[in-house]
């Protein structure tokens, strides 16, 4: 590198401010949040650090919407961050599972135990490290991006300090993050190796330029970034974590983790392979497709035997998280346009599921056991029907948004060649009837006997999670809210999926290189 | 005043949404209101039919433009009857649920109406997409209503229902989905409605697994063999009033799919497939007449007759004959209309035989009991096809077309009309002579509620035995456009 570049190099990058600000206002909320919470007082604890978390995410999304501009992506720092509608679509997404997140939180044993400032900035900084990942240009941001949003995370997850299990979630999540972080730089390098760049644009043009498309040291790059990638976003054969972390973790923190991480792991799914790669689509599609039919299976089957709702919703999680794969690997418009639509609902349906389960296991003596929805359906229907509206659109029933979301992945799958990943997505979907609709049997249904045949359960039913006695067991409103809005929402796009549709619609137009 | 079809298909689930907001015991008569409603307003549409009008009533929107689904929703000669039928018979099984006090009235309420919506969606919708949705939506409610208010083993029975029948739709989703998608010529927009699906047919390869597809759903749905396995739990642990509006609507969506999307969206693949069909047809009809006549479970009979009946109704779409098809959308609705009363007199029965269904238990329950034992002999002779009823038209036409078109399939589908007659006589027998049983108790119908909900159905069924061509005028017109599409391929 010759002297002139140096220079050229070590100046200050072009720095759009506004485009930059939704990053900032997370970031600089997270610090705040840190510094207010030094004064110990309970009104500072309880009311104005939760305030205050809420003020940042809210301020972040209305400074995304002010920078809601359609078209191809804009620089807002030169050569490592841009912004475009993806970008700006699913921070939407990180943000509003960061408010559910807050009220979710808001009565934990996690807050309590670990100190808001510190759950709340450490969920900030998460956040913030989602968003670079969302809208980053570069390899090197990526990379910063995917341990920014990581780090906190392990540490959430532990945030039950008195709890075993919380405990050894938070370390299983760190050393087995910690693999498919060093999996995913090492896959980075090679694909730096082999083409020369670290910019995605360049990556492109040099691949379709100059390197070979069957250059091993690419494909062996590619490789490994997509198995790092596939620990993040729970995808077979690298999902092993999912259920024990899942499990383990405070139960606000794991819905948090099923809904945002997957969404920011997705995102940077959807760029590397439709965006830098997508001109040796040829080459990826086919071992990706792979990865989803594995996912698909492995989760669902995974799925019927669980008795702990966490860990059903982890292998749920699991299972979606092949449905939408499946959208990334036909590389067309549609297809970014169907996972994007189907990671906006995932919010919804997961979101309500997660509440319900925060909300009995606080008050159940089975904690998060599919016992404790025992006869929900006649002792609380408003917390049974959210459920009942979770299960249903998660299975896929019409008048659900689920059922649009599926009708979508379908259809792009089907347009783009792929019909026979159209088919698993719905074998797949008759195998989770059986675990959903085994969920709603419980609350709706009693006096119930189904115990899967030869499937014991892997432990006693004991407290597990946020429950704790001094929980006050009847009152929690602000989970029953979200949860009925989240359900509501479920609902809603299920009948009237336009507004969403829009918002689809214009992510789709971020990436140009697609094939229409 | 023009009729909109909306307001039909919506009334129902509005009903039973207002149900739950009213006082338990309020909360069946609600529903009863709204069924009732819906029918008068049906008929109102009945009687502003044009006869040979094509499709009427038309309502055409934008629903999800992005995936090129529509609200559209129209009458023909084809589903007329059918939606007519649906309007009919919910309401007596909306009475039969109001008169009996039911663990969480509202609910109950809620489901029956939003499953007379979703039945009645399935039947109007023109557009694939919406009948998909509306066809799945239909699990719902009734997964709901045999799981919470079934019999012992109830959930059981509603998860193997549910499972079955939806790995059905699932794969019918992804016809659909796969249909719309290869018939949109290129750069043009996407569309599922069946007007515009029938204006680009499919090459044969595509058309054959497709046509496996959808076939597989409508089969399970409807029953018929080797495609029933839920069926025997389902009917024996449903309701009453459930398993009424189950048998006689909800099994004819199943067969009613052949003619409306298989017969003209994927021609040469029924022709191909013609022989197949009607194999399983004359299977279903001997298997459902023999099992019928070995049941003791009067539900079962029911049950197992209708899987011959229905058989019959295949044999009669599959003859790709227009005479054949006449017959089948005849049959369906004559089905239906017997089927219902039908399951109201096995609830009749049951209250006499101490809340059992099993024939051992019955026995002389004519003796004094006259009504009943009139009103089940109708019903019995209609459902055995006597000359003079209106299924004794239905099924000659069905006959007709077969003989017409495949001569050995008919010939031995004629032996189901005999077998018919053995397995419904043998069951008035058993339940109304002969010795009679311990604990049976002979007690005629109750003038109130017990005649009355009976009375108008059997009303029906003697007008349309009369006069049967009220049905087949208004029917002739249509059916055959299904039909013309696969003569169409034949001739090829």
């Amino acid at each position: 590198m010759n002297t002139l570049n140096v220079i050229a190099a070590a100046k200050a990058p072009v720095i759009d401010y506004k485009g930059i600000s939704p990053l900032f206002a997370i970031a600089g909320g997270a610090v705040i949040v840190l510094i207010v919470a030094l004064f110990r007082g309970r009104f500072v604890q309880r009311v104005l650090v939760p305030l205050l978390t809420v003020g940042a995410l809210g301020a972040a999304i209305g400074l995304t919407i002010w920078n809601w501009q359609t078209g191809d992506s804009k620089p807002i720092v030169e050569g490592a961050l841009s912004i475009d509608t993806l970008a700006l679509g699913l921070s939407l997404i990180f943000y509003a599972s960061g408010l559910v997140m807050v009220a979710f939180a808001w009565r934990s044993v996690a807050l309590r135990e670990s100190g808001s400032g510190e759950f709340f900035g450490l969920m900030l900084g998460s956040i913030a490290g989602m968003n670079i990942l969302a809208s980053a240009e570069n390899l090197v941001t990526l990379f910063v991006g995917i341990e920014l949003l990581s780090i906190p995370l392990y540490v959430l997850c532990a945030s039950e300090v008195r709890r075993e299990t919380s405990l050894e979630s938070g370390l299983k999540y760190l050393v087995i993050g910690s693999v498919g972080s060093a999996t995913l730089l090492y896959g980075l390098a090679f694909i730096y190796g082999a083409t020369g760049h670290t910019d995605f644009a360049g990556i492109s043009s040099a691949i379709g330029d100059r390197v070979d498309i069957t250059d091993p040291l690419l494909l062996t790059g590619i490789g490994l970034a997509a198995a790092g990638l596939a620990f993040k976003a729970s995808v077979a054969p690298f999902h092993a974590w999912t259920p024990d972390v899942y499990e383990g973790a405070p139960t606000p923190v794991t819905a948090f983790m099923a809904v945002a991480t997957k969404t920011a792991a997705f995102a940077i799914i959807l760029r590397l392979f439709d965006e830098a790669l997508v001109t040796v689509q040829v080459q990826w599609a086919p071992a990706l497709a792979a990865l989803a039919v594995v996912t698909i299976i492995v989760g669902n089957v995974g799925a019927i035997g669980q008795n702990s709702l966490k860990r059903m919703l982890a292998w749920s999680g699991v299972a979606q998280a092949g449905y939408m794969l499946a959208g990334v690997v036909v590389g067309t418009k549609l297809g970014l346009q169907a996972t994007v639509f189907y990671l906006a609902i995932y919010l919804f349906m997961n979101m309500a599921a997660f509440g319900v389960v925060i909300a009995r296991e606080r008050v159940s003596e089975h904690g998060d056991g599919m016992k404790s929805l025992e006869g929900l359906g006649s002792a609380s229907p408003l917390l049974a029907w959210p459920m009942t509206i979770a299960m249903l659109s998660l299975a896929g029933f019409p008048a659900t948004a689920g059922f649009i979301g599926k009708f979508y992945l379908i259809s792009a799958t089907v347009d783009g060649n792929w019909a026979w990943l159209g088919v698993m997505i719905v074998i797949g979907s008759m195998i989770s009837l059986v675990y959903y609709l085994r969920v709603i049997a419980v609350m709706w249904m009693n006096p119930l006997k189904i115990e899967v045949p030869g499937l014991r359960p892997r432990r006693e039913v004991r407290p597990v999670a946020g429950w704790s006695p001094e929980a006050d067991p009847r009152r929690q409103p602000e989970v029953l809210v979200v949860t009925l809005i989240m359900a509501a929402a479920t609902i809603f796009f299920g009948i009237v999926p336009s507004p969403l549709f829009h918002l689809a619609h214009d992510v789709g137009t971020s990436l140009s290189s697609l094939f229409t | 005043m023009t009729v909109h079809l909306s307001i039909i298909l919506f009334l129902p689930a509005v009903a039973g949404l207002v149900a739950m907001f009213f006082p338990r015991d309020w909360a069946g008569w609600t529903l009863v209101t709204g069924s009732v409603l819906t029918l008068a307003y049906a008929i109102v549409m009945l009687a502003r039919f044009k006869t040979g009008g094509g499709m009427q009533f038309v309502t055409d929107d934008n629903w999800i433009s992005e995936l090129g689904i529509r609200y559209q929703l129209g009458v023909d000669g084809l589903n007329l009857f059918l939606v007519m039928l649906t309007a009919l018979l919910w309401v007596p099984a909306s009475i039969a649920f109001a008169v009996r006090g039911w663990d969480r009235p509202h609910l109950f309420a809620f489901f029956m109406g939003l499953g007379e919506t979703a039945v009645l969606g399935a039947f109007m919708a023109q557009d694939l997409g919406l009948f998909v949705a509306f066809f799945d939506l239909m699990l719902v409610p009734f997964y709901f209503l045999v799981g919470m208010w079934g019999g012992e083993d109830r959930v059981y029975a509603t998860t193997k229902l549910v499972i079955y029948t939806l790995v059905g739709s699932l794969l019918m989703l992804a016809a659909a989905v796969a249909l719309g998608v290869m018939s949109t010529p290129d750069g043009g927009h996407i569309s599922f409605s069946f007007a515009t699906l029938a204006q680009h047919p499919l090459s044969a390869g595509s058309q054959y697994w497709l046509f496996l597809l959808f076939a597989f759903a409508f089969l399970v749905k409807a029953p018929i063999f080797p495609l029933h396995g839920w069926m025997p739990d389902a009917y024996r642990q449903a309701p009453l009033p459930v398993i009424l509006v189950f048998s006689a609507v909800v099994s004819k969506v199943g067969v009613y799919g052949f003619l409306r999307i298989v017969l003209p969206l994927l021609p040469q693949a029924s022709v191909h497939f013609q022989e197949l069909m009607l194999a399983i047809a004359v299977v279903s009809i001997l298997y459902g007449s023999v099992l019928a006549f070995s049941q003791d479970d009067t539900r079962l009979i029911v049950g197992y007759s209708s899987i011959a009946q229905l058989g019959f109704i295949l044999l009669g779409i599959f003859s790709l004959d227009s005479k054949g098809g006449q017959g089948a959308v005849m049959q369906m609705v004559n089905h239906g209309l017997v089927v219902a009363p039908l399951f109201l007199i096995i609830g009749y029965l049951a209250i006499r035989a101490q809340e059992r269904d099993s024939l051992d238990w019955m026995g002389g329950m004519a003796f004094r009991a006259p009504v009943l034992a009139g009103v089940f002999l109708i019903v019995a002779l209609a459902t055995l096809a006597m000359p003079g009823s209106a299924n004794f038209v239905g099924e000659l036409y069905i006959l007709f077309g077969t003989l017409q078109s495949k001569i050995v399939y008919g010939l031995v589908a004629s032996v189901g009309v005999v077998l018919a007659a053995v397995y419904m006589i043998r069951f008035f027998q058993r339940a109304m002579h002969g010795r009679a049983g311990v604990h049976a108790e002979s007690r005629d119908l109750a003038l109130g509620p017990e005649l009355a909900v009976i009375a108008p159905l059997v009303l029906v069924i003697l007008a349309l035995g009369v006069y049967p061509n009220f049905l087949l005028h208004r029917i002739n017109a249509f059916a055959p456009v299904a039909q013309n599409a696969a003569q169409v391929a034949l001739k090829k």
